[in-house]
């Protein structure tokens, strides 16, 4: 990792040269798609883009502009600079007339000589671009060191003296060329492009280096994993010798340290010419590290050997548990006292893992397990401690509680271990925790800091009600916010007003070191809150102005501008009307759906699977966090500590306005349950139409038979116990790995179900073949939009739901008073079956939408405001 | 008019203090509420379009109203006034069919400044007046489509914004300018194109003016139109050498802070700003009075945060009165060195710490 650091990756993907995907798409004029290859290698930690066109079956120029415009208006792509590469010189020039940002221009070289040479870097200069120079003159390509050095050299002087080009912004691209190629010469290009990179960089100071590096394994096409090790080893060497940047894919480079120590024995002395037979070394054992490039990881115990401290720091570094007591045994007789061993080896290894957290060497599930191990050692010294009656010192004590009427906790859960590692004592009320409770143990515990979490939106008015309670009962203590829908805006508009002595939003776990820190030193925490005061500040003023160009209609002209459903599509009756339950579903069935994006993410890592599993910086991270989740997913299913329920129903409706009717049989005489639906108020760009869910459904008045569903599903049952179970081994990692594995399984029980239901139950897409990205991208006909999520944002209406189907007898799924489904690992929602459908956002709604609704519902002004309060400014 | 002022000259004026730029033009214009005949004046009066609200026309049609604003701006202690051409380029103009009139409404515009300025000098010898040849952003976007249902769309062209850049350049010069100044910018592609028209105007004309460079952070997001962060916004523009980098317009002193502040740790020349008084209200007016407006700058002023201040939309000569007075005994900010560190840009920043 470490020698990554110095080191820009630029995305190889957008290359009609280099990858024959892009090609096609750009030969296709499939510029949409186009645009999603930029985005992944963004995605994938690219820090440049590489963008090149030149293809004689292509209009290069026009290619081009027509891309580079495109990616303008993506500001997830274009927050990134661009590489123009094109030889062509027109391409070039075309390309920095469509760029606003400052580029680097890929390549121009002294090949045509010192006039065009110098007419191109000035007018570079003139657009302000950085240049890469090619190490290519008037005789030719450079290949030996001397020559790479020599052209580099004199491009340098001609620059910087000539037209005072700016040192820094010149890229030198010394040729990498393929090696083990079987003829001699060859042998040592690697060798000859790392030494050139050395004495260039200290002959022309401030200039960067640059390669294309999978040049150098063109020879072992065919083989990516010895030419992923390639390109690793070489980027090790040449990174050494000073290289600054190249042209790489992304998602795709081995870590140096991963390369099993056959293969990198072989690369090395390929890449480093240390043997005349290094080619034919490498060959020999290139085919049994085809496929996924690993050998079975071997146990590595070296580190036995190293003295206690050492090894209790290696432990907790790694994770490792298997020692752990025996070492802090080992450590208690050596100590005056056992609550040095905490304070002295246990916490100095922690601080390592601090440090390397911080820096970005180790990531979330390396640190949780790291915990893992803490925490065994502490128990095991607990007992010493006690009969000593010493007491630990922790820095300060922070209480969690997830709110009333709330029952996720994963994020929270994650910043209690992230604390506990950096020795702040947690008290963790777990989930549901009424206002009184919670704020009765932070009187009798005396805590420092007050920490509140929440998921869904009711959980955000629960968290102005424990801040209003605070000020009313005097407390002084800082409170912290945090989860999913938690937001600045809405810490600084709607929770800060209520509560003086601190409130403070938490982004994510790796920060809340850090808030709480600032927060328990005297000396900071007035300094710190005073900051945020201001932030906040700003934060409201920012809310208060309306947006440019939003605009609210009223609610009449809203619903004339309706979504006009197409009648003649309207889905067919169902084969299998009424309820269905499944009273245990076989989990088995479900691993193929599972959506293993949000997995990651739950652990902090970012990208999208399966391809963040080769993440340059994150991939060997993420597939041993992948390897643990399935071994616990195996003791999931497999020992039945697990259980999945569904139940889901088919039914005659009709929409009336906002309204959807659900009739008691298909005579459609009597409503057995009416939903309410909210409509989009706001105007749409270019009169898009304001949608609301009823929209999907034919009307009454159609004379026309349409029908609506409804599920609710859960994989929660005995995770929490399951869960437990670790948690009581002082094992979070595993015990939060249940939680976030429990919440995938029930995602993939709704994403199964809805397939049955479009091609069986309801069966109005029979033909249906879809794999699970197909899926997880919604390419199928209907939508399942969950009651409290943007197009149906008013949490009660799950109630109705609830009763329809009867779940809480059927399944034992409840409503909370906040309507969270308990157990957390569930998903419920409606089914609309007709083509059209699609997912939109209520977002804001006006006063007499409010109104309208709050009478339907039967609520008071205040009720429909507390239950409506997102979608309300 | 003495010697030209060259770059070196005028960062040599800089050093010595803090210089005030005049306030709003189109407020001072406002309050005269002009109608259609006063605009067209007796060349125009039978043009074919209306024209209304052209102030850039003003230069020609009412020389007396624009000149007598110039004077009011720097009797009240302004040391650079722009020019009235903020809309002057060909493109802008093409609204009021009066693309053709653009170089002499630009040329018209320098002179009318230059003969105020040299007016005003005459009095206070020891206080030398300049005249800044303004280069607004124009009325399209060469990095935004105006068709949402075509986002690779655009409707003017990096070559056809240099050409009408080039050609109100020229205008500027021979008119009298002593600065020219690329203001409002909201696409930093319209403003590379029109740095790339200036650089090659000098080139053509064989001197250099300084150059100022203003870019416009729209709203609170920190962003500019197209999209920039006051860092890629910098960057991007840096190759351009000007004498001062900074922000105008959008935002009251209060919001822009945060941007003057990362601007004037970021920027290698001189700082310049100004700011709008306050944001508008439900009727469209400013409001921030003139001693309020100053109060902020002051402390601008004592952070060390400024060269060059004046006032944008809703400004007028009492604002520009507080600010000169408010910032006379401040010292301006010392530029930083020039490092060689590496940045790069798309929409963000893009920084090497090696």
């Amino acid at each position: 990792m470490r020698q990554q650091a110095r080191f820009i990756n630029i995305g190889e993907r957008t290359n009609v040269t280099g990858s024959a995907r892009f090609k096609k798409l750009i030969l296709n004029g499939d510029f949409e798609a186009a645009l999603d290859v930029a985005r992944q290698q963004v995605e994938n930690g690219a820090q440049i883009i590489d963008i090149n066109m030149d293809e004689a079956m292509l209009d290069s120029k026009a290619a081009m502009v027509r891309y580079l415009s495109l990616l303008a208006s993506e500001p997830d792509i274009s927050r990134v600079p661009i590489m123009v590469d094109s030889s062509k010189w027109e391409v070039i020039e075309a390309a920095l007339k469509c760029i606003q940002g400052k580029a680097v221009v890929n390549s121009i070289s002294l090949k045509e000589g010192e006039v065009p040479f110098l007419h191109q870097a000035r007018l570079l200069r003139r657009y302000g671009a950085a240049v890469v120079v090619m190490a290519f003159d008037e005789k030719g390509q450079a290949d030996t060191k001397a020559r790479k050095v020599a052209i580099c050299q004199r491009a340098y002087k001609i620059l910087t003296e000539q037209i005072g080009f700016p040192p820094e912004d010149i890229i030198f691209d010394p040729n990498i060329f393929a090696v083990a190629t079987g003829i001699e010469e060859h042998n040592n290009y690697a060798v000859d492009f790392i030494e050139a990179t050395r004495d260039i960089k200290r002959l022309c100071p401030h200039a960067k280096i640059s390669g294309g590096v999978s040049n150098v394994s063109f020879s072992f096409r065919g083989n990516d994993a010895v030419r992923e090790a390639i390109h690793s080893v070489f980027l090790y060497h040449a990174i050494g010798a000073g290289m600054d940047m190249g042209i790489v894919n992304a998602g795709q480079l081995t870590v140096y340290d991963d390369i099993p120590a056959l293969l990198k024995e072989r690369v090395e002395d390929v890449i480093l010419n240390r043997r005349d037979d290094a080619t034919e070394r490498l060959l020999e054992v290139a085919a049994q590290f085809k496929g996924d490039g690993s050998v079975a990881e071997k146990v590595d115990d070296v580190w036995r050997s190293l003295p206690v401290n050492k090894r209790l720091e290696h432990a907790l570094v790694k994770g490792i548990t298997d020692f752990i007591e025996l070492d802090t045994e080992e450590a208690r007789q050596q100590a005056e006292k056992p609550l040095h061993v905490i304070e002295g080896p246990l916490m100095d290894g922690m601080n390592v893992v601090g440090d390397l957290f911080g820096e970005g060497k180790m990531f979330l599930p390396q640190v949780v397990k790291s915990a893992r191990v803490m925490k065994k050692a502490v128990a095991f010294l607990q007992p010493f401690i006690e009969l000593e009656k010493g007491g630990g010192r922790a820095q300060g004590k922070v209480l969690l509680a997830t709110v009333k009427g709330d029952v996720h906790d994963i994020g929270k859960n994650i910043v209690g271990v992230v604390l506990q590692c950096n020795n702040f004592e947690v008290i963790d009320l777990g989930v549901m925790v009424p206002c009184a409770e919670l704020l009765r143990v932070a009187k009798e515990r005396d805590v420092d800091v007050i920490g509140l979490s929440g998921l869904i939106t009711p959980s955000l008015d629960e968290m102005v009600h424990v801040a209003k309670e605070m000020t009313r009962l005097g407390f002084t203590q800082p409170l912290l916010i945090g989860g999913a829908t938690t937001s600045k805006a809405h810490t600084a508009v709607k929770i800060e007003p209520n509560y003086v002595h601190g409130v403070v939003y938490v982004p994510n776990a790796s920060r809340s070191v850090s808030v709480v820190q600032s927060l328990i030193t005297p000396d900071n925490k007035t300094e710190y809150l005073a900051r945020i005061k201001n932030e906040y500040v700003v934060a409201r003023e920012q809310h208060a102005r309306a947006r440019p160009g939003e605009k609210l209609l009223s609610l009449n002209e809203a619903t004339a501008n309706k979504f006009q459903l197409d009648l003649s599509k309207v889905a067919p009756a169902p084969q299998q009307p009424g309820v269905h339950l499944w009273p245990d579903v076989d989990l088995t069935l479900l691993r193929d759906y599972i959506d293993w994006t949000p997995f990651f993410l739950t652990w902090q890592l970012s990208g999208k699977y399966p391809a963040i599993l080769n993440h340059a910086e994150v991939g060997m991270e993420a597939r041993r966090v992948f390897k643990d989740a399935n071994a616990i997913l195996d003791s999931m299913i497999n020992d039945g500590h697990v259980k999945g329920k569904a139940v889901f129903g088919l039914f005659p409706a009709n929409s009336d306005g906002e309204d959807i009717i659900v009739y008691t049989d298909e005579t459609r005489s009597t409503e057995k349950v009416r939903l309410y639906n909210l409509r989009q108020q706001l105007k749409l760009r270019n009169n898009a139409p304001n949608c609301s869910l009823a929209d999907f459904i034919a009307p009454v008045s159609s004379g026309i038979k349409d029908y609506i569903g409804g599920f609710a599903v859960s994989t929660g049952f005995g995770a929490d116990e399951f869960a437990a179970k670790f948690a009581a081994e002082h094992d979070d990692y595993n015990s939060i790995m249940v939680k976030a594995l429990a919440d995938r399984l029930a995602e993939a029980l709704a994403e199964y179900l809805h397939l049955k239901v479009r091609r069986e139950y309801w069966g109005y897409a029979k033909d249906e073949m879809l794999d699970n990205q197909q899926l997880i991208r919604e390419l199928y006909q209907g939508i399942r939009p969950a009651p409290g999520y943007p197009a149906c944002p008013e949490h009660t209406e799950k109630g109705t739901l609830w009763q329809l189907l009867d779940v809480a007898a059927q399944t034992g799924i409840e409503l909370t008073e906040s309507y969270a489904m308990w157990p957390g690992a569930a998903v419920s929602g409606w089914y609309f079956g007709h083509p059209d459908s699609k997912y939109f956002a209520v977002s804001k709604i006006g006063d007499d939408q409010l109104k309208d609704y709050a009478l339907k519902k039967g609520w008071n002004q205040q009720q429909a405001e507390s239950w409506l309060a997102p979608n309300i400014r | 008019m003495t010697a030209r002022l060259t770059p070196a000259h005028f960062r040599n004026l800089l050093d010595q203090r803090i210089f005030v730029l005049d306030g709003a033009m189109g407020t001072m214009i406002q309050q005269h509420r002009l109608e259609e005949a006063d605009y067209r004046g007796s060349e125009f009066a039978n043009w074919a379009s209306d024209v209304k609200g052209n102030n850039d026309l003003l230069v020609l049609s009412q020389p007396d109203l624009i000149a007598d604003i110039h004077r009011q701006y720097l009797l009240a202690g302004a040391d650079i006034i722009e020019t009235n051409s903020f809309n002057a380029t060909s493109i802008a103009m093409a609204d009021y069919q009066m693309a053709g009139l653009s170089a002499r409404i630009n040329r018209e515009a320098a002179a009318l400044a230059r003969k105020v300025c040299d007016e005003v000098t005459q009095l206070e010898p020891h206080k030398p007046r300049f005249v800044a040849g303004v280069l607004g952003p124009t009325n399209r976007t060469a990095s935004i489509s105006p068709d949402v249902n075509d986002p690779g769309f655009r409707n003017v062209s990096f070559d056809q914004l240099v050409e009408a850049y080039a050609e109100s350049t020229h205008a500027l010069i021979e008119g009298g300018a002593d600065i020219i100044m690329l203001e409002t910018i909201f696409d930093t592609l319209n403003a590379k194109a029109a740095a790339f028209a200036v650089l090659k105007v000098f080139d053509e004309v064989g001197f250099k003016l300084p150059v100022m460079i203003s870019g416009t952070i729209t709203d609170a997001s920190g962003r500019t139109l197209s999209g920039q962060t006051t860092e890629a916004f910098y960057h991007s523009l840096a190759h351009v050498e000007p004498v001062c980098f900074g922000l105008n317009c959008a935002l009251g002193p209060d919001l822009l802070r945060p941007y003057v502040e990362t601007l004037s740790g970021l920027a290698a020349g001189y700082v310049s700003v100004h700011p709008n008084a306050g944001l508008p209200n439900e009727f469209g007016e400013y409001d921030l009075g003139a001693e309020e407006m100053a109060a902020e700058i002051a402390d601008w002023a004592q952070q060390g945060f400024l060269n060059i201040v004046g006032g944008c939309c809703g400004t007028t000569p009492e604002h520009i009165k507080a600010i000169a007075e408010a910032v006379k005994q401040a010292a301006p900010r010392r530029p930083k060195a020039a490092d060689h560190s590496f940045h790069l840009a798309g929409l963000e920043a893009f920084s090497v710490e090696w």
